[in-house]
């Protein structure tokens, strides 16, 4: 019968099955293991042994049982039918698993199709007989969501002439759209899917520069820490400071295309939140579910942990075949160090030689590997698209300094540090000023003056400054507290807790706060400066801080936050206004403040 | 016909090698029986070629190469399940220990259990009332949730726990049953005498699943011990729809049994000798935790872990804080000034309660009450801290403010009786309260209009004395 059925399994550790004396297996290929049938994949080869990693639990797998070859590498299929879907980290629906594991529990061996086979999309197509399609070039489009285009490329691995081809209609995954004759003369059906190796970058006419931020409508990112189009940006965190809210905020309101959220070794309750939550919101921008743009890949900490390993590269990979499209992806993998334990615990169970704190010596290669697949790019049908990562690091026992934070750090443009003071003080986004960094600031400056205002950046600037100077200042009111200072410097204090309270901290349950347009924010920053430019010709003129933080303005603009609603700029005017009356009237010195 | 395999070839610790073995699947059981009728049980744990690994869950002690006849089971470790559970005392491994015989079995279910698929899983929302202000208020337990408790040897988790279960209520009145499995994992005989005197005393002891491994039990067994405490619990909750407490202590001898059982399997160590998959681990016991659909049942957790040294970066609470939706810290400096529950608020935290509080579930004005909390005493930390250095006089007039707010929030809030069971009436009220005593212009997490309704010095003004 099949040949392949020769090879059976010879030993058993955890997800690590070996096959005894074979010759038939290639690298990284995909196989079946076991009567099962459970996914797998070639991860080494001796002469002796052929090393698998199985992507399910292998108990209750026997040795002897067959082992089957398949011959081409992990792949993920790539068609209409992946956004608003939930897949686990092998590319398999969990809806479909659970109606085949008839519960709730997912059983192992569930043989499941990818994506819908059965749905018929409404197929323009594109390709005329005799014309010529090179790899990445479009043959078909269809309505994939009610806000997604699903543009169906040719492989890019494939060209060749058209020779026929099927009418616009109705059509399925599988069904030939139309055929194309390479240059040995074969003819090759295309479909509505293809498929791409999972470890495999998809190739890209040219990366292009870094020039458009990615809008996120929280203002200590887009203001203080931007993060560009096809950027990168790692944010560490201890437990309990509010990764995962981060990533959710960023995934709700930044202004990508199509958002790919990556739970890899998670939890449940998580996965299941941003199902419920993100069916419940509108985006904004085109007034439909945000599910209509997303696709979840969860692989949660209890699943495989060997498919966990596998979730980041199929997340990615999803991820290109949307922005060879022409669209701008961004992905939140959540979290990195989940990635890294697998591949610690793979390499673990193979006896490889561990580096740094039993970390295979890899690591850093592997992540390297995958932050590069982020980019902006001219694709191979000359579209503009974008990649951008966005990755959680978890650092063992909060120190930055353990293996997975300080590799990530080297390979990232975007560093945003949570705090655990910060978040114990309820201030999210916990986000540290002083020890995160982006180096995108310089080469998203034109766009910001261009698009938010001329002198975004400069604003921006002096609340940094704000924020330093407030941070030397600190050491000192740490030492012998705050009323020994100067009242210049007690000014700087009590506007830096404006900054941080009014500016840098953002509610994400307040309607108007969670997210807020970039004009609103030059707007915020402006009332704060102006505030404090007032404050200061009143210091000069010897008026003690007490009496201008008396005046409740502080107060006021901290609120302003909430007071003034997205679409109401305007109200900013009276604010300007109230804060030069009001201390203009200090200033005067037959006013109770006044000299005395 | 199965077959029996006479002796062992090799004996490592808990572990035991048998050689020209066929037809041996992954994980699954083996019975092992001695000379002298005693009978053992193991697990598959490697497989190469012919040659197996078994880990024995008694230990080996007295094990020889030749003294032993092994038949493999062909099934991975059941325990049996029925209604009749409740109420009865087991060991680790799942043997009836209280003298009142075998379970009459509705059903065998695989103590691994198997992975909860997302979308089957309904995200928890209702809260459970504890009657402990400072978890009632600061960091609500879901029902669905996994809460861990993070102590240190001599604190008074214990304690907490057992006032917990007898407390507990779940918030909506479904009219459902609601039944507490406690699973204890190498704990002392006193300790496990508490908890199943506590159980009678407060008349839960018909509603209470006990799987017990003592300190001096071996260790395999301890492995096993959460996995079967967690499979009479799904079983509890999702098929006979009641809704379970689990109370798993203490994780801390659970990792150490697991870090023995890996060490002599010769694995790689990763951080302080723990195996590299130690957060896989724990989370697919942490995981089984959860609401699901087509089930009224809910699995809650409370996994109790002491911190080696008191230190919250240690490997056991550091994955668990990883995995879990939250963590309620013990305090020792508290438990020292004579506080109970000495609960340190800011380290701890309910990822849930989001989403299980406010108007509809406990009371509308409850997250501005516990934000603002959360805030003041975060500050009130700075003040102390400063004042440590310059003195308590030289402090600024609101840093004062702040020190007063900070002895009376530990002393009337965080502070209550081992009896007292507060409603969230009482509770946030009593934030409310406590807050007056700070100026209203600190409280800046507050909405205006619900600040003038509730900001009330003059009833704060009992705090004083």
């Amino acid at each position: 019968m099949d040949s392949s059925t020769k090879n059976v399994v010879f030993s058993i550790n955890g997800p690590v099955v070996k096959v005894k004396d074979t010759k038939d297996f290639s690298m990284l290929e995909m196989v079946y293991v076991g009567n099962k049938r459970l996914i797998g994949e070639v991860i080494g080869i001796t002469s002796e042994f052929t090393t698998i990693q199985v992507y399910e639990t292998t108990t209750g797998l026997y040795v002897g049982e067959p082992v089957y070859t398949t011959g081409a590498p992990m792949c993920a299929v790539l068609g209409p039918g992946i956004i608003s879907n939930i897949f686990d980290g092998i590319e398999r629906p969990l809806r479909q698993i659970a109606e085949v594991s008839g519960g709730a529990f997912i059983s192992e061996g569930a043989t499941v199709n990818a994506l819908d086979t059965e749905k018929k999309y409404d197929v323009t197509v594109k390709a005329e007989v005799g014309q010529f399609l090179s790899g990445g070039e479009v043959y078909a489009e269809c309505q994939e969501t009610p806000v997604i285009r699903h543009y169906c490329m040719v492989s890019p691995l494939l060209s060749g002439e058209v020779v026929s081809v099927s009418p616009s209609g109705e059509y399925s995954l599988n069904d030939t759209i139309c055929t194309i004759k390479n240059e040995n003369g074969e003819e090759i059906p295309l479909t509505l899917c293809q498929k791409w190796p999972i470890r495999k970058s998809r190739p890209v006419s040219n990366r292009m520069p870094i020039t458009r931020p990615l809008i996120t409508g929280q203002r200590i990112i887009d203001t203080i820490l931007p993060i560009a189009k096809g950027g990168t940006a790692a944010i560490p965190g201890g437990f309990g400071t509010g990764k995962t809210m981060t990533q959710h905020q960023l995934a709700k309101w930044c202004d990508a295309d199509i958002i790919v959220y990556i739970g890899c070794g998670e939890r449940g309750n998580e996965m299941t939140q941003v199902l419920e939550e993100f069916s419940e919101l509108i985006d904004p921008k085109t007034d439909r579910p945000l599910t209509d743009r997303t696709v979840l890949i969860a692989n949660t900490s209890n699943m495989p942990v060997a498919a966990r390993e596998a979730s980041i590269y199929t997340g990615i990979t999803l991820a290109e075949y949307y922005r060879d499209m022409g669209y701008h992806i961004a992905i939140m993998a959540d979290s990195t160090s989940r990635w890294a334990e697998a591949l610690r615990e793979i390499s673990g169970r193979l006896e490889e030689m561990p580096a740094e704190e039993g970390f295979p010596a890899y690591l850093p290669s592997r992540l390297s590997e995958f932050y590069e697949r982020a980019g902006y790019v001219e694709t191979l049908s000359h579209k503009e698209g974008s990649v951008t990562v966005i990755g959680a690091v978890s650092p063992q026992g909060s120190d930055f300094s353990e293996p997975v934070t300080q590799n990530t750090k080297r390979f990232v443009r975007c560093f945003w540090t949570l705090d655990k003071s910060l978040a114990y003080a309820r201030h999210y986004p916990a986000i540290n000023w002083t020890t995160s960094y982006s180096e995108y600031t310089e080469d998203l400056a034109d766009f910001y003056i261009k698009n938010a205002g001329h002198d975004f950046m400069q604003c921006r600037q002096e609340i940094s400054n704000i924020l330093t100077e407030e941070n030397k200042l600190m050491e000192i009111v740490k030492l012998i507290g705050s009323d020994v200072l100067p009242d210049d410097q007690k000014l700087t204090i009590e506007i830096a807790r404006v900054v941080r309270v009014g500016f840098l901290q953002q509610n994400a349950y307040h309607k108007d706060d969670t997210f807020v347009p970039l004009t609103k924010q030059l707007l915020m920053m402006k009332a704060i400066l102006h505030l404090y430019n007032e404050s200061k010709k009143c210091i000069a003129n010897g008026i003690p801080v007490a009496t201008i933080v008396g005046s409740g303005l502080f107060e006021k603009v901290i609120k302003i936050k909430y007071d003034i609603p997205n679409d109401k700029p305007e109200l900013f005017d009276n604010y300007t206004k109230e804060i030069t009356d009001v201390l203009k009237r200090l200033n005067t010195p037959n006013d109770q403040g006044g000299l005395q | 016909m199965s077959l029996q395999y006479m002796g062992l070839s090799e004996i490592n610790g808990p572990l035991v090698v048998l050689d020209h073995v066929k037809g041996v699947a992954y994980d699954e059981v083996a019975d092992i029986k001695l000379e002298d009728g005693t009978e053992r049980i193991g697990r598959v744990v490697e497989i190469s070629g012919e040659k197996v690994v078994l880990q024995v869950f008694e230990g080996t002690k007295e094990l020889s190469l030749k003294n032993t006849k092994t038949t493999f089971t062909g099934k991975p470790l059941e325990i049996p399940l029925s209604r009749d559970i409740l109420g009865r005392v087991f060991n680790g491994a799942g043997k009836p220990v209280d003298g009142l015989g075998y379970i009459y079995p509705e059903k065998f279910a695989d103590i691994n259990g198997k992975p909860l698929n997302p979308v089957s899983r309904t995200y928890p929302r209702n809260y459970i009332k504890t009657g402990i202000s400072s978890i009632d208020c600061l960091m609500t337990l879901i029902r669905g949730q996994k809460l861990p408790i993070f102590s240190g040897s001599g604190l008074s988790h214990n304690k907490l726990a057992v006032q917990i279960v007898r407390q507990a209520q779940i918030a909506d009145d479904s009219g459902q049953e609601f039944a507490v499995v406690f699973g204890a994992m190498g704990v002392k005989h006193d300790v496990a005498d508490y908890f199943k005197r506590s159980f009678e005393e407060s008349g839960v002891l018909q509603n209470v699943v006990m799987f017990m491994n003592l300190a001096n039990d071996p260790i395999i067994e301890r492995i096993l011990t959460p996995r079967c405490a967690l499979t009479a619990a799904e079983y509890l909750a999702y098929e006979k729809n009641m809704h379970i407490l689990v109370i798993l202590t203490d994780m801390t001898s659970y990792a150490e049994a697991l870090r023995e059982f890996s060490s002599s399997k010769g694995e790689i160590p990763g951080r302080k000798g723990y195996p590299g998959y130690l957060y896989s681990d724990l989370a697919s016991m942490y995981e089984r935790a959860g609401v699901i659909k087509g089930s009224t049942g809910s699995v809650t957790q409370i996994p109790i872990l002491t911190m080696p040294n008191d230190d919250i970066t240690h490997p056991v609470p550091d994955l668990t804080g990883y995995i879990t939706e939250g963590q309620i810290v013990l305090d020792r400096s508290l438990d020292q000034t004579g506080i109970y529950p000495p609960i340190d608020v800011l380290p701890s935290l309910s990822r849930l309660m989001k989403d299980g509080i406010g108007e509809g579930y406990t009371r509308a004005d409850h997250s501005s009450v516990a934000n603002q909390l959360f805030a003041c005493y975060a500050k009130v930390q700075d003040a102390r801290s400063l004042s440590a250095v310059i003195g308590e006089e030289e402090l600024s007039d609101i840093d004062k403010k702040y020190l007063e707010f900070g002895v009376a929030f530990e002393k009337y809030f965080i502070n209550q009786g081992f009896e007292e069971n507060r409603t969230i009436e009482q509770t946030l009220d009593l934030g409310w309260n406590l807050l007056s005593l700070l100026p209203e212009s600190e409280l800046d997490r507050i909405d205006e209009t619900l600040l003038k309704q509730k900001y009330n010095p003059e009833a704060a003004k009992r705090f004083n004395d």
